[in-house]
């Protein structure tokens, strides 16, 4: 369940970040591609503390966020998905940005001589033709924040109802009662290789 | 709808700067070897890449700060880019849509673009499942159901083959005839240009070298490149009545007095060729050796070197009685009345 936000969070923040990434160049963006792939060779604890330092009560933007609105991150639902996404979305990012170089950028150009400003050519042109590498991307980013544990349970606790992720449910439950750890994880297992194996004639075939 | 357009483009090691006008229903053609800048002149005219400097004047209004999509011009691209995902119809409907019109009249009018390029059986194909000339007209199609003020295309026929390139060049020129609007044509090769434009613009290293209708720029060509284009041997020389001094001191007699600096241009198969000094009348006469013997159509192409290097066409039979071949010395021959002058300046 916070998986899927946490994926349609990444849609919705790293295609036009792909873009931007793929499609226009401005000083200091190997800094931000850099950036979007630090997740992936963070270990996610380490990811779990720097949210805490950033979105904690006393963080940079958390702070600002309790001063103004009231809001903390940190120890609720919204702190899962917040902890997913940031995993998850290097996952979307390479795979759209990679989908966009290799989609021709003339496209576009024959889109606007029809009319089109940018937004419809890439609604209605360029999203259409990457649009398996988005879906591989966004299946990967789904898989990526379905499993997540380390940073999730470092930002957001572990708490029944509202930030416990399946991961986290297995790791207590082995501790307390076996059976239902086993039933929790052959889940998980038979959902991550359903999965790959829908994805790998992609892998394979590219 | 008239284009006057000065487009200036700097690139490293390259500047484009080209004077361009076009009446309204005028078809002109850009004509250049590959990487004169004629693509990037399109590219600029359609507002895909800025201008360094210049104007777009389109029905007395200015364009080259108004962005691409608003510009209304149809633009063919070489390799079409249709887009892949959509269908004949969705791909000629794409502009009106764009245009606000709603969806069915939108479709409407595309299925009345497609019947009028001869595709109103494959409206629902793919652009994978169409032929190369079908694509070119769905590209076409698409084109001109934006209803432009400027329609430009980009060497529309380059990609397909030679057969499918005849007919579509007959049909390419019929669908220009009855656009009302000014278009641009850019292509390298003579034919094209020839058969489709109303006038040539000729450009090289991003200058224009020569403009004029079909009948001035062969019979009067500026540069080797054209000369090339169009079969004839061009030399530049100074003239005094009817004789013209070559670099080199080679006097050539004309039938055109001139004075001054000027071109001289004569056809490869005016030129005749004689195993010894011919007698009698021929007023240019010189000693040649051949370099190279190539088939040219019918004839065969001579390449020969001397005083003055000329390319000579001759028939394959005379090419047997004087056995042409790489070294063979011989007489070269031009009749006064076929060569012509006319003012380089």
């Amino acid at each position: 369940m916070t998986a899927t936000v946490a994926t349609a969070v990444c849609l919705l923040l790293g295609v036009p970040l792909a873009w931007v990434l793929a499609r226009t160049a401005f000083p200091g963006r190997r800094l931000v591609r850099a950036l979007v792939a630090v997740p992936l060779v963070l270990p996610p604890v380490v990811g779990g503390v720097a949210l805490l330092l950033v979105f904690g009560r006393r963080g940079l933007v958390g702070g600002w966020l309790d001063a103004t609105f009231g809001v903390s991150l940190p120890f609720t639902t919204a702190g899962v998905v917040v902890a997913e996404a940031f995993v998850a979305m290097p996952f979307l990012v390479i795979s759209v940005e990679g989908a966009l170089r290799g989609a021709d950028a003339r496209y576009e150009e024959a889109a606007a001589t029809l009319g089109a400003t940018r937004w419809t050519a890439f609604r209605r042109v360029t999203l259409p033709l990457i649009a398996p590498g988005v879906a591989a991307g966004g299946v990967l980013c789904w898989a990526r924040a379905l499993g997540e544990f380390g940073a999730t349970i470092t930002f957001a606790g572990n708490f029944p109802g509202r930030t416990q992720t399946m991961p986290l449910a297995v790791y207590l439950a082995l501790e307390q009662d076996l059976d239902a750890a086993i039933v929790l994880s052959m889940l998980l297992l038979v959902v991550s290789v359903a999965i790959l194996a829908l994805l790998r004639e992609r892998w394979v075939t590219q | 709808m008239s284009l006057d357009a000065r487009l200036v483009v700097r690139r490293p090691g390259f500047t484009l700067d080209i004077e361009l006008t076009a009446a309204a229903g005028e078809v002109v053609a850009l004509l250049g070897p590959n990487g004169a800048g004629k693509t990037t002149a399109l590219r600029a005219l359609a507002g895909l890449i800025p201008l360094d400097d210049g104007h777009v004047t389109l029905g007395g209004a200015r364009l080259d700060a108004t962005p691409t999509e608003l510009r209304r011009i149809g633009v063919v691209f070489q390799d079409y880019l249709l887009f892949p995902h959509l269908t004949a119809l969705d791909n000629v409907a794409f502009g009106p849509r764009c245009r606000r019109v709603p969806r069915k009249p939108a479709r409407e009018r595309a299925r009345q673009w497609l019947d009028r390029v001869g595709l109103a059986e494959h409206v629902g194909a793919k652009p994978r499942e169409l032929s190369g000339g079908q694509a070119q007209r769905v590209a076409l199609a698409r084109a001109l159901a934006v209803e432009p003020r400027l329609l430009l295309l980009d060497e529309p026929l380059a990609a397909l083959d030679a057969r499918t390139r005849l007919d579509t060049r007959a049909q390419l020129r019929g669908h220009l005839a009855s656009f009302p609007g000014a278009t641009v044509l850019v292509t390298h090769d003579p034919l094209d240009a020839l058969m489709l434009a109303d006038r040539l613009v000729i450009v090289e290293h991003g200058r224009i070298v020569q403009t004029g209708d079909a009948a001035t720029i062969t019979a009067r060509p500026r540069t080797d490149y054209v000369a090339r284009l169009v079969g004839l041997n061009l030399y530049r020389g100074r003239a005094e009545g009817t004789t013209v001094l070559l670099p080199g001191g080679f006097p050539l007699v004309t039938s055109t007095p001139q004075q001054g600096e000027v071109f001289v241009a004569f056809a490869p198969a005016a030129v005749a060729l004689y195993a010894a000094r011919p007698e009698g009348s021929p007023r240019n006469t010189w000693p040649a050796t051949v370099t190279s013997v190539a088939r040219h159509g019918d004839a065969l192409r001579i390449e020969l070197a001397g005083p003055i290097a000329v390319a000579a066409d001759v028939t394959p039979s005379a090419a047997v009685q004087l056995h042409l071949e790489p070294g063979r010395e011989v007489w070269a021959s031009l009749k006064a009345t076929e060569a012509t002058a006319y003012p380089s300046g």
